[in-house]
Formats: structure tokens, sequence, C-alpha cells
């Protein structure tokens, strides 16, 4: 790797790692575990003055769980949540994040910090109702998932603050599933949809979509989800509702998938998401 | 693996590798892990434009930075008298080749041409002053599209007042005849879409150049070729110029080449008296180093009611990019020397146009024109056969050539050397029960799960020689194709083999030790082979078109079989015998029948360097061959595939992939194996995920690996191999080329798979990339139709 000159810092508090970020400017980034960082700085596509590495920050590691919730530290690899099944989807979701080099590396704070509308986590974290734990030098503060995901690649972490913290509400007797599609096993999700379904007998007592790379921004699919609850979880009610999953939704088209097949793959996506989350 | 007896020798045997484990180990030795004392770093400017006039390069800010040394552009390489080379001069067809120069002198045309060389201390300051070389572009049309640039402007080449390269064609029989007998003619537009080499290691090159001396480092498969253009283009003795590659991490046809950034290392090396070091980034190897296949093709094939083919007419426009690289016009007419394929047709032609676009060189990738030519066969003939409502194995059957008819001479002359397709597809079917799977088919598909098996039975020309057809007066490669090899005996016994092909990658160091170990009766162990450096052993001709073995191994053989002459006449005058009396067996050469009294070759190696050889005989044991084979070598197979595709969003899943290949007799199985499942990767990659895609401004849009998708292990089936065994007549040990064949297969199988699964949905034809998008859209459109 051939990256334009950088700075680098590795404090060993999160109160040092946030003055790093104030005093290393607006070209000052975080770096976690670096797989989307990375390689943009391979590619001269990011060309950070300053790396403020978070390696040695205590206390940004692990799961635990605590009030009806997990708190699960931002440093946290993919590949611990993979094998931590009492969390569910994010467990599901975060077993199919690229191949096993990116899952031991990656983080769960740095793929949500980073924002990327193609990647696993997004979604899963909204239909869990996650919130997020930042910390800046002003104090610190909770936004909730719904409101972490500004635009494509923008969230709302501002660039003195430390996402420290994620808060996952233990959906305990919900069922899920997570279907994402792509071209090989590694690959972005060209389309993907998660799903989560609590069961009241053979009726929908409740259901959260979420959608994967069909905007900037991950999304619910909230006609789908409105058109399930409450009706008998029947496979023709299900595939009515997985029709709607893509109302309103616009995808621009690329290489690979054009605005109208996304839309489809959300349906199918989707349809297949609740249907295994029964079983799930 | 079902071939059964193991051999007495080393030949047939199964024998790991004996080059892997410095390489799996991390102690190769590639370009990039050279340094020498006081090398520089160069790193090339390239061009962000597809098609543009340059008007004026400001380097100075550039080469005012820290640790820069010097930033040249085409301008200052005025001493280099020639372009780069082009080699194909075939006779009586005129090939537009328009000036490539190795910087670009007043225009850029595709995206990655380099503009200017910045030189400095370290890998990272020339990186940076790159971005600091001020280049003023007035954008030109550009064209992307190879039909519309055959239609008219814009020209690439304003010069030539067309996009044209040239017209070549290849016809036996008489094609409208043959349609005209037929019952059923079916038309096809076959696209072969544009691939990438991808070789794990990119390029790399190392020049140094000391006063009368030019050494330089390649990341190459061709480094006498190299030397010789180096040479010619720097105004340096052959002799004085040394082209050396160390280990080198794949090429798969990309490093069959002579490459601009070679010469500029080499110039600039001489130029500021220090060595040159430059090591390509993965994204210039996507966008600049050349790539592969990107034809369009207007195929028919014709054929009478009970399934014999009468004619095949083939017109391919093949887009070659935006220069011509060494051998670029070239790669098409590859595939029209087996555009035939393995079936007995009478009346074939193949018209081929050249064209050039705003878009990467093409040339030679793994393959090189034949698994255009297999596609096109297998997917129209399935076609034929769907219309005929035949039977895909039947219809095969019906066409192939006889084993009693080899040597076989196709419609149009060339001569195939041995076959047996209906051994191979016999073994085949050993492995693929076909009843079976049709009824699971029929009932997977009332269950809304489309399975499909695809066929290719395909054959190829390789072994590139032999000089007196492929060379000047022949199809026109302005070269001899031949092989040569050097076997030294060393006093202590142990031998060294000097090849002149340039393995990388692909196991000769194991093969030919094998080979010579045999006849020397010594352990494969204590036979090294040297390659790669040309100033070691004789002038050779490297390592590409699936040569290495049927011209390389056959010239090994004969310059061992020399040293064994020699062998036996000391051993024959030690022991009181007759030469023609001697054999090895056991590890020692002893007369027929008294094995006990025999010399190992490290007894007769001390004979024959103390100089107690019979008289009027050389001291020494060393040999040497030049070895021109009479034809090519056509191995042969057949491969089946099985898939299930997702209807519902075309994603399709390879289940099964069998492949039954006849390379001749097989000097190392697993080799053999290794070769095949790389190749069928490549072919399936090709089929299913690969592709190189230019967007209509020329910019390219797959210049990752994230967007340019490489089959994995998680996307592929274990593959099941297996082989019979058709020696070839052309050579002695009866071996043909195997490092292409499972990519001139696979491609078409999956292809042949895929449609097969979706003929109920009403689709008879995809064009690769098979991506999930295609298929769907296919789906779509076939239950529209039908």
């Amino acid at each position: 790797m051939i990256p334009a000159e950088f700075h680098y810092t590795a404090p060993e508090s999160l109160e040092d790692a946030i003055q790093a970020l104030v005093d290393g400017g607006e070209d000052a980034k975080l770096l976690a575990g670096g797989h989307s960082l990375i390689p943009l700085m391979k590619l001269r596509l990011a060309a950070p003055s300053l790396l403020v590495d978070l390696r040695k920050v205590p206390g940004l590691h692990g799961i635990e769980r605590q009030d009806g919730a997990f708190r699960v530290g931002a440093l946290t690899p993919h590949r611990k949540l993979e094998f931590s099944p009492e969390l569910g989807i994010v467990a599901k979701v975060a077993a199919v994040i690229a191949d096993p080099q990116v899952r031991h590396r990656g983080t769960i704070g740095g793929s949500l910090a980073h924002g990327d509308s193609a990647s696993d986590l997004p979604a899963a974290m909204l239909i869990t109702e996650a919130e997020v734990t930042l910390q800046g030098p002003d104090g610190q503060r909770s936004v909730t998932a719904a409101d972490l995901f500004l635009d494509y690649m923008t969230t709302a972490v501002g660039e003195q603050e430390v996402l420290t913290e994620i808060r996952l509400p233990a959906l305990d007797g919900w069922g899920s599933s997570y279907h994402k599609f792509n071209r090989r096993s590694e690959d972005w999700a060209m389309v993907a949809a998660c799903a989560v379904v609590k069961a009241n007998g053979s009726t929908c007592e409740d259901v959260r979509i979420g959608l994967t790379n069909m905007a900037a921004v991950p999304l619910r699919a909230t006609a789908a989800e409105d058109a399930l609850r409450g009706q008998e979880l029947s496979p023709e009610n299900i595939a009515k509702a997985a029709e709607l999953a893509a109302e309103g939704t616009d995808p621009p088209s690329d290489l690979n998938a054009s605005t109208e097949y996304k839309k489809h793959l959300a349906r199918v996506m989707a349809r297949r998401a609740i249907a295994d989350s029964l079983a799930a | 693996m079902s071939v059964a007896e193991q051999p007495s020798g080393n030949v047939g045997k199964v024998m790991r590798r004996k080059e892997d484990p410095p390489l799996i180990t991390g102690k190769g030795r590639y370009v990039d892990d050279i340094t020498l004392p006081g090398m520089l770093w160069a790193s090339f400017v390239r061009s962000p434009e597809a098609h543009a006039t340059i008007t004026s390069i400001d380097t100075s800010a550039a080469a005012a930075r820290e640790g820069i040394t010097a930033v040249f552009t085409g301008a200052d390489m005025t001493d280099v008298p020639a372009p780069l080379p082009m080699a194909w001069a075939p006779p009586g067809v005129q090939v537009n080749n328009p000036e490539h120069w190795a910087l670009a002198k007043d225009a850029v045309k595709h995206v990655g041409d380099p503009v200017a060389v910045v030189i400095g201390e370290d890998r990272y300051a020339v990186q940076d002053a790159v971005e600091d070389v001020f280049v003023d572009y007035e954008p030109l049309p550009v064209v992307v599209d190879p039909e519309q640039a055959i239609a008219g402007e814009p020209f690439v080449h304003d010069s030539l007042g067309t996009n044209r390269v040239h017209e070549w064609s290849l016809a036996g029989g008489d094609v409208e005849a043959g349609f005209a007998e037929a019952d059923v003619v079916v038309e096809r537009r076959v696209v072969n879409h544009r691939i990438a080499g991808a070789p794990i290691e990119c390029r790399g090159v190392i020049a140094e150049y000391r006063p009368g001396q030019l050494t330089l480092y390649s990341a190459t498969q061709v480094p006498h070729f190299v030397r010789l253009f180096m040479a010619l283009l720097l105004g340096i003795g052959e002799d004085r110029v040394r082209v050396i590659a160390p280990d080198v991490g794949g090429g798969f046809g990309q490093k069959l080449q002579v490459y601009g950034e070679e010469l500029v290392a080499c110039w600039a090396s001489r130029r500021l008296g220090v060595p040159v070091k430059w090591t390509e980034t993965r994204s210039e190897n996507m966008s600049v180093a050349h790539q592969g296949r990107d034809q369009i093709s207007r195929v028919r094939m014709g054929a009478k009611r009970d399934g014999t083919i009468t004619a095949f007419h083939v017109k391919i426009l093949a887009d070659f990019g935006a220069y011509n690289m060494i051998l670029t016009p070239l790669i098409p007419s590859l595939g029209a020397f087996v555009m035939g394929g393995c079936y007995k047709i009478p009346n074939v032609q193949t018209d081929i146009v050249g064209v050039f676009t705003n878009k990467c060189p093409t040339d030679a990738i793994r393959g090189a024109g034949r698994p255009e030519a297999t596609q096109m066969i297998e997917v129209t003939l399935d076609q034929v056969a769907h219309e005929l409502d035949m039977d895909p194995v039947e219809i095969r059957r019906r066409n192939f050539i006889p084993a009693e008819d080899f040597p076989a001479a196709t419609a149009t002359g060339v001569v195939y050397d041995s076959g047996n397709y209906d051994g191979t597809l016999d073994k085949l079917l050993e492995h693929v029960d076909v009843p079976a799977f049709r009824a699971e088919q029929e009932k997977l598909r009332s269950e809304g799960v489309y399975r499909g098996l695809g066929f290719c039975t395909w054959t190829e020309i390789c072994g590139l020689a032999p000089s007196r057809v492929t060379g000047p007066a022949g199809v026109g490669v302005q070269a001899g194709l031949w092989e040569s090899a050097m076997i030294r005996v060393h006093n202590t016994g142990a031998v060294t083999v000097y090849t002149g092909t340039s393995p990388h990658g692909q196991g000769l160091d194991t093969a030919f030790a094998q080979i010579v170990a045999d006849k020397l009766g010594v352990d494969p162990a204590v036979v090294e082979v040297v390659h790669g450096d040309t100033a070691i052993g004789p002038e050779g001709r490297n390592t590409y078109g699936s040569r290495s073995l049927a011209t390389g191994g056959e010239a090994v053989c004969k310059a061992t079989d020399k040293v064994v002459e020699k062998v036996k006449q000391i051993v024959a005058a030690e022991l009181e015998a007759a030469p023609e009396d001697i054999e090895v067996a056991g590890g020692k050469f002893s007369v027929k029948g008294s094995p006990d009294k025999g010399m190992a070759l490290a007894d007769v190696a001390g004979v024959a360097y103390i100089g107690a050889v019979p008289e009027g005989m050389e001291p020494g044991l060393e040999e040497t061959n030049f070895y021109d084979p009479e034809n090519f070598v056509f191995p042969f197979g057949a491969h089946a595939c099985i898939v299930d595709v997702d209807a519902e969003t075309g994603k399709v899943k390879v289940l099964r992939y069998v492949a039954v290949d006849d390379c001749g007799n097989p000097v190392n199985p697993l080799l053999i194996d290794g070769q095949i499942h790389g190749g069928v990767v490549h072919g399936i990659g090709q089929a299913l995920y690969e592709r190189v895609h230019y967007d209509a401004d020329g910019q390219l849009v797959t210049g990752t690996f994230v967007d340019y998708a490489l089959a994995t292990a998680a996307e592929l089936p274990n593959f099941e191999t297996d082989r019979t065994i058709t020696p070839s007549p052309v050579n002695s040990m009866g071996v043909k080329g195997v490092g292409e064949a499972g990519t001139i297969a696979a491609s078409a199988a999956v292809t042949n798979a895929v449609i097969d699964a979706l003929r109920p949905l009403g689709v008879d034809y995809i064009n690769m990339p098979l991506t999930p998008m295609r298929v769907w859209e296919a789906i779509n459109e076939g239950s529209a139709a039908s």
C-alpha cells in the first residue's frame, strides 16, 4: 500500500483519543479495524493527515447483557458478533460480512461510523432499534440507529466524536433472518433484507424489516411491516406483504443491478427473510 | 483419478511440486523482493482521459520535490529509434499498426496510457510526486463499442482514417454450399466479453545499466523476447542485455508481452546511471496490463435433420483496444485454426476483422482465441440439437472426428495429431448419469427448482511451434517458435537442466526433473531445473500457448538422450561391452543381464570430467538440443457442468463440474489436475463473474477486485477430474499441453448448463457473463415470449 503521507498516534485513553481528534483538525480520522479506511487510503481516495488508532483505548471491546439490552463495545470485531448467537439477527448478519479475514479485523463501531449503504450491519441496527453512544469533547450523547445514518457514507458521528458503544435491545422471543444477495460470498450486498418477527401463535404480533443498499442509507420496509402486522403468518400474507418491500424506494442502478432489478430483489429477499424468521 | 497403474519410473507418477516449499513459505524471490544498491524508484503519470491530445506537461513541481531525481516525458526519449513492437506480419495481409510509444508523445488513447515517469529515492516519494505532474488534455471523441468503432468515426488513430486494424480469413470447403444442404440453420450473436489476466503478482521491473551491460529483472513469461526488443530499442548488442525472470507469480498470458514500462526503466537507468525499479500497483495492472477476449461474433451453423453439421461460418469482430501489442491481431486467428472443434465439418470459415477502440489493448490471455472458438461452437451446437430435438450428447457423437481418422486433416487443412473424442465422452458419462439427471431435473422443475446440465466437448491447438507454420512464411509471427534445453551433469552426478521455457507457476521444475531422472537413473531431487535467465543456458522461446512440455520438455528429452548416448559409450568402454548393450536400471548404467556391475551417473561423470574418456571423445558431460516439432499438439476433452439457477433472482450456482481431459501421456498427474483446476476456475470465472467493463466515456469501471469479480473457493464445487490417454505422435514422449485446457472448455459447459436449466422458461441463449441480472432479464424475456 502506497498511501499519501499521514501521521499516526495510538492514544491510551478515550480522552486522549478525543483530544487527538480535536488537535488533528478536520483531516484527522479514527482507525478501528481499518477495513474501510485503509482500502480508501490505498487507492488515495482518502488522505487523512492523522490517524488516531483506537487499539490501545480500554473499554471498547466485548458484549454484555444489561437491563434487557446488549452493550457491545465499538471495537468488537464482526467475528465475535458472529459467534454470539444471543445477539439474534446481528449475529446472523455478522456471519456473512465479507470473508473471515475481514470479520476478524473489521469492527461493529467502525462499520457503523463509516455508514456504507451496502454494508450489512446498519439495516440490522434499524430493526433492532439500536442506539449508539458517542463521546466527544463536550461529553456523551446517544443517537438512535434511525438518526445515525444521514446520507451516503455520512453519519451523525461528529468529527471529534468517538462511537464507543452500541446498545442492542434483546429481542427475546423474536425470530430473525438475513437474506443477502450478492454475486460472490465475499461481496457487498447487491440488496439485502433482514427481518425480525414476533409471532403470537400463527399471528404476526410485530415485524420489522430492514433493507440494505436500496438507498444512500439503510431503510425500514414500513409498508411491508404494516401489511403483515396483526395478520396471520401464512405464506400468502407474507408474500403479499413482501410485495410492498420496495415501496417508496428508488435505488440507483449500478454495474450489477438496475433500479428495477434491485427493487425486485428487495421484494424477494424480504419475503425469504420473513419466512425464514418463523423457523428461527 | 482412475488411471490406475503407477509407472515404474518417475514419469507418469504423482509427485509433489519440488519448487513449492519456498513459494508457499514466503521464501520465494520475486522482482519486488530484489533491492540493488543505489536503486531509484519509478512511478508513472497516467492519463485519466480515454482519448485526448496532450497540450502541455508541466513537470516542474514534481521535479522540485524532495527525493525526486528526474521526471521524463515522451519528448525525452528521442534516442529510442522505434515504437513498441508488434511481431505479427502475415503474408499478404495489411495490418494497420499505429505508433505506440512507451510514453505517449502527443496524444493518449486509453485511460492509463502513460505520459510521464517520475524517478526518485523511494516508492512513496515518486507516488506523491506523480500527483504534482500537471498535464493539460484536450479531450477528443471516445469510442468504446467495437461495433460503433468499425462503422466509422470517431477514430482512435486519426492518421489511419479508420478503426479497422485488419481483415483475415481462414476457410475450408464451401460454407454456402454447406448451408444449402442444411435442414436447420442456427444463427447467434455471440459476445465473448473482455477479461483480465489478474495474476497474483502484478508486473514489476528493475533495470540496471552499467556501461556495456544492461540487466533487467522483470516479472515476465518471455525473458528472451524482452531481451531481443530491449536490445533493438536501446541500440545495445543483444549479447550485452541480460533479462532475468526470477520467481514469477502467474502470467495467464498477461506477461507474454514486451511492455513500455520495461523499456522506460532500462532507458532511465542508462540515462541516470543507477538501477531503476518499478512495481506495478493492482490498480495499474487492472487498467494497463493487456486484457483478453472481447469479440463479438456472428455465428451460423447448419445441420442436416440427422444432426450432421454441414457448415459453420463465424464472423468475428475483435476489439483490440487502443494499440497493437506484440501479438494482438494474431489472437483471434488461433481460434480459427480449430473452428471446427472436435467435429468433422466439411465447410468451415472464419472471417476476422480487428478494430481499435479507446480501451486497454488486448492480447493473449489464457486460451487466446480458442476459448472464444469453443464457446461459439458448443453453444451453437446445443441450439442445433435443441431445434432438431436431439440429445446434446448424441449430436456430439454424430459429428466427432472418428478415432480411426487420426492424424486428421480438417476442412481448413489443419492436421490434428491424435484424438479419441468418444473415449473422453464415454469416460465423462461414467461420472455423469445423464438419464438419472434428466429424471431428477424433471422432478425438480415441478418443485420450481431449475437445474441444468451442460456439456462441452472440445479440442484445441497448442504447443506453440512449429516454426515452419508459425513463422514469417507461415502464419506470420516474426520469430521461430522452437525450444531449447541444455543438460549439464556435474562432477558429482548432480544434474542441471537449462530450459528456454520460462515457467511461472506451472510446475515444470518438477516435470522436467522427472523426465531427466528416468533417463539418467537418478533421483528427481538431484535434478535442478534452471530457467528465466537469458545469461544462463541456451537461447529460448519462453512459456505460453501450452508449449512448455510439448516443445520445451521434448527438447529436454532430446538433450538428455544425447547425454545418455555419451554415458553409454563411456560405460561400455569401462565395462568392456558394446554401447548398445548398456541400459539404465536401478540407478545404474549396466550391461543388460548383469545389473550388479553397473556405474551410477556420478561414476560416469567422474570418468568424463577426469578426461578418461574413450579415444576421440570430448571430455565433460553436457549436451544441448534445439527442438522444432513437425506439428502442433491437440489436447481434447469432455466436460460437464451442473448448475442450479434461482429463477426468481437469476443467480447461478455451480453444483458439479466434471472434467475428463486427454493431454497425451501424463508426466505428472498432479500437475495436470492442478492445471485443469486453475483453468476451469478461469473459465467458470468468465462465464459467471469476471468482466472488464468500460463506460461510454472510456472510463474503466472494474478497476479493483471489488468490481472485477474473480471466482473464489466459496463459489466453486470440488472439481471432479479424470482422463484418458491418447499419446501424441508429434513428440517422443507422446505429450500435449494442458495449461489452457480447462479455460478453453469451461465457459461453454457453464453456459450450456444454464441454458439447459432455463429452457422451460423460454430461454434459449444468454451471452456471458451470466450475471444474476442478465439471467433474470433473460428469464423475463423468455417468459414474455412464450
